[in-house]
């Protein structure tokens, strides 16, 4: 595998379709914490409980300013059809064509199974990786973890 | 992973203080996982008899589950008069007709003062109970429902009958 960025390394940007007719890259959010949820695929029920999961905190993310934004493998139509089947609020990014580029460039595609790692990393407003974290495949890897990392960026107060 | 918010006075706890082992539950009403959970809990609860004890906290995921809110704050109504564990077990055990039309049903069986428990959904009184145990839940790491602790430790194993009593028999002898 390839090595996962780690906090202090710049976050590469990206643009990405988050809808069959847009499109969203990271630069857009200089200025606000980002957190990026890299996850195996739509449709899979853990992917599923840890999007219901951050969906649900979107308030808590909100007092950090932060934009929560979700990314795999899948295109987004299929992305579509699974949002408004879970009714989740998170922007998923298809990291489609060329498939998990960006997941590479933040070492977190995993070759055998062709999708990216379950991985998450929290970017501070200047664009740098602040925190990072690479869950086993098969384990949601919740939240409190992106939220210490948030409440540990400086110049935060919630 | 261990619990951010150790059990308290405020919780809903079934069994001894001095039991040898504390499991908790991070629970969602309208959770199917939560409802075959509900029957696994019972059973190790006959198993273990006064060795466990069992707390339930309130993990709604409203987004997935759109009445698992109004089910957690109508179980804390009851609590407020004293009927808990009725509610919780009534909840789960028709879990298929959760909504409205039940809860106004469950009110009535259980012998609840409706006025009083109207006014409190009304008035959103539990909400930020409801909330308090969601993000001390978060805060301990539960990724998903149901989320188990066993003496404060988060607990990623199978919960199956089996499995779970195995690894609350092992907390309790050591």
């Amino acid at each position: 595998m390839d090595t996962v960025l780690a906090p202090g390394a710049p976050a590469p940007d990206f643009t990405l379709p988050a809808s069959p007719s847009s499109t969203v890259s990271l630069a857009d959010h200089r200025g606000r914490p980002v957190v990026l949820v890299f996850y195996p695929a739509d449709w899979s029920p853990v992917c599923g409980d840890q999007l219901a999961l951050y969906t649900e905190l979107q308030e808590e993310f909100a007092r950090f300013g932060a934009q929560v934004l979700g990314i795999s493998v899948d295109g987004p139509w299929c992305h579509a059809a699974f949002t408004a089947a879970r009714n989740y609020s998170i922007p998923l990014l298809a990291d489609f064509e060329p498939k998990g580029a960006v997941a590479r460039s933040y070492g977190v595609y995993a070759k055998q199974g062709g999708t990216t790692e379950r991985a998450l990393f929290v970017i501070d407003a200047t664009g740098i990786i602040r925190w990072s974290f690479v869950s086993p495949m098969g384990v949601n890897p919740g939240a409190d973890g992106i939220l210490a990392a948030l409440e540990s960026l400086p110049g935060v107060s919630s | 992973m261990s619990l951010a918010v150790a059990v308290s006075a405020t919780d809903h706890v079934q069994g001894d203080a001095d039991a040898k082992v504390t499991l908790v539950e991070y629970g969602d009403y309208q959770c199917p996982y939560c409802g075959a959970a509900y029957h696994v809990v019972k059973a190790v609860q006959k198993h273990l008899g006064r060795k466990l004890r069992f707390v339930f906290r309130n993990f709604p995921l409203n987004q997935a589950h759109p009445m698992a809110e109004l089910a957690a704050e109508s179980a804390e109504a009851a609590a407020a008069q004293g009927k808990f564990w009725e509610i919780h077990d009534a909840l789960y055990e028709h879990q298929d007709q959760l909504g409205q039309p039940l809860i106004e049903a469950l009110v009535e069986r259980l012998h609840l003062d409706a006025k009083t428990f109207e006014a409190d959904l009304e008035s959103r009184k539990f909400q930020s109970r409801v909330k308090h145990d969601f993000m001390g839940g978060v805060r301990s790491g539960v990724n998903g429902t149901p989320g188990f602790f066993i003496n404060g430790e988060r607990y990623d194993g199978s919960w199956e009958e089996e499995p779970l009593t195995a690894a609350l028999l092992k907390a309790a002898a050591a």
